[in-house]
């Protein structure tokens, strides 16, 4: 059988897992599929190589694809999402010096940590691997909730995050696993919480394709969603996580050695050089409580975080395919929920909602503040 | 006309720096530096303020530059040019989208005049849009500040709208100054009175 080849693009971070998967395991090929996966430079030129046709889909930020869809920075293109591909999985960080002036902050304590910075009552430099991330929305959605917090974002490449805390270039970091171990382990940084602690359930990383090519390739969309889907859903199993550790630690794809991938996927994030490692619940998430169904609701959150117009929100929710997600995937088994999209923040607790195969349970998706968000009408 | 143009070139590799310095050298641009750390990029967009920035399609600071002429003032002048391998049709995907990017192979340096002659013709068109669309913004906004001068004499002194607009244009005259920074004072002054 000849199979289709797929160019698919992708940055070096853990959670590119569910690609790396796909193709090492082969549940690519079991869809027929030969997985190129091109690894990026930055996340401008993978945005630049899909807008432009080089690459057939991507590995990219939460985002990106609204961001271009709306027509905000860099090229404009209709991209859409065809699935979520993690959820969750950044850290937040400061330099060992300004972990001294904050004294002593419980881990993941969002609403202190915040407080403290603000007594410090000086600017700062953050460090954010890319201005569309869920990153830097999350950073500027917890820092406006307090008068006085004075940022300034600096965009650093992730793999060298730790270097710019070394050299002073940045005070803090909000950054993708491996990047804010390699900060810790080299003691010139402290991890203070992760993403989850500001928003419970954020769509971190995503399948993106260009509008076009989606609709002129619809088996092709298939096959991909149904493979990715299978590698997710592996990675997720408990049991599969040792062999994914070595399986990733092994691959030229992802070039990281197992040590600095095993925190991310078991969730023990060692907060500082001379802690232990603590268990963060749901530190990075594949496939569990819907983790890959693209709420038209996220769309929404990070389009109006992004300052869209009631227009452009409702241009956003387009993008996140939940018809595609509902037509591809339904005959894998995969369990969808009634609704595509929901209050977000609403859910304070695993809750069980209406699903085609009765209910199922959805994590917490609170925010630290509370606040909740209707984009209604649910559709 | 190309010699005005200011570019900065970001290559950490001495060699490429010097071939492709030299090949803008040859092609008539004489305002180029080039920088190999990143770490100084912030500062020198700002202080330099270059047309045009040459950066490696491959290079990892491509996110940070991008974000640094989102962020600054330099939006405007800016562009981001990528010197990689020669790729025809991503050249002319890249020109026929619109982007400010382009694909130059870094070997073949006579093939830097042509690609970036293009790339200016159209830095200039979209410089020249931004500053029709300024100058426009500006106007309506001086119209604005004009008409509350001219209701705040007519309210004063009892003047006609027509006397009122004589009344700042004599007293720019007079003073050598421009009508709109008459109505500038008189619009602060209005607001310090009342």
């Amino acid at each position: 059988m000849t199979h289709t080849v797929l160019n698919c693009g992708y940055v070096p971070l853990v959670d590119c897992a569910p690609l790396v998967i796909a193709r090492e395991l082969g549940f690519a090929a079991e869809e027929g599929l030969e997985l190129n996966l091109i690894s990026q430079p930055s996340w401008s030129a993978l945005r630049d190589m899909l807008a432009l046709g080089h690459l057939d889909a991507a590995q990219m930020l939460s985002p990106m694809p609204i961001a271009m869809s709306i027509g905000l920075g860099g090229l404009p293109a209709r991209i859409d999402t065809l699935m979520v591909l993690s959820v969750n999985g950044t850290v937040f960080g400061v330099s060992e010096a300004l972990a001294g002036d904050l004294g002593a902050v419980q881990f993941g304590d969002a609403q202190t940590l915040l407080q403290r910075l603000a007594g410090l009552g000086r600017p700062m430099r953050i460090g954010v691997p890319f201005h569309y991330s869920m990153h830097r929305l999350l950073l500027s959605y917890w820092t406006s909730a307090m008068p006085g917090v004075d940022i300034e974002e600096v965009t650093v490449p992730p793999p060298r995050m730790a270097d710019a805390v070394a050299a002073g270039q940045v005070d803090a970091f909000w950054v993708g696993e491996p990047w804010g171990s390699v900060a810790v382990q080299r003691a010139v940084g402290q991890i203070m919480m992760t993403g989850g602690d500001v928003w419970k359930f954020a769509p971190e990383k995503v399948l993106a394709a260009r509008a076009d090519w989606v609709s002129e390739n619809p088996d092709t969309v298939r096959r991909l969603m149904r493979a990715v889907y299978g590698a997710a859903k592996w990675l997720d199993a408990k049991k599969n996580k040792p062999l994914a550790i070595e399986i990733l630690g092994r691959s030229e794809h992802l070039n990281l050695s197992a040590d600095l991938i095993d925190p991310a996927l078991t969730g023990h994030i060692t907060p500082g050089a001379d802690l232990g490692p603590l268990k963060v619940t749901r530190f990075v998430q594949f496939h569990k409580h819907a983790a890959n169904f693209p709420w038209r609701s996220h769309a929404a959150w990070i389009a109006a975080q992004l300052g869209a117009d009631a227009g452009m929100i409702a241009q956003a929710k387009d993008c996140f395919r939940t018809d595609l997600f509902r037509r591809n995937l339904a005959s894998l088994g995969a369990d969808m929920p009634g609704a595509s999209e929901k209050v977000e923040g609403s859910l304070k607790f695993e809750t069980a909602v209406a699903s085609s195969h009765g209910h199922m349970i959805l994590a917490p998706d609170a925010f630290f503040d509370g606040r909740t968000f209707d984009f209604g009408p649910h559709t | 006309m190309a010699q005005d143009l200011r570019i900065l070139v970001v290559e950490t590799d001495p060699a490429r720096v010097r071939e492709i310095v030299d090949a803008l050298t040859s092609a008539g641009w004489r305002d180029v530096k080039a920088l190999a750390q990143i770490s100084g990029l912030d500062r020198t967009v700002k202080e330099f303020a270059p047309d045009i920035v040459l950066i490696d399609l491959a290079n990892p600071d491509r996110d940070t530059l991008e974000h640094i002429t989102m962020a600054s003032e330099t939006t405007k002048r800016a562009v981001a040019l990528f010197v990689d391998h020669t790729d025809d049709d991503l050249t002319k995907a890249a020109l026929s989208a619109g982007v400010s990017a382009y694909v130059v192979d870094g070997l073949k340096m006579n093939r830097i005049k042509p690609v970036l002659e293009t790339a200016i013709a159209r830095f200039k068109i979209m410089r020249q849009m931004q500053s029709e669309l300024d100058a426009a913004k500006q106007a309506l906004e001086d119209r604005k500040t004009i008409d509350r001068a001219k209701g705040f004499l007519m309210r004063q002194r009892g003047l006609s709208e027509d006397d009122a607009y004589g009344l700042m244009r004599k007293t720019a005259m007079d003073q050598g100054r421009k009508v709109i920074d008459v109505a500038n004072a008189l619009v602060t002054a209005a607001d310090l009175l009342s």
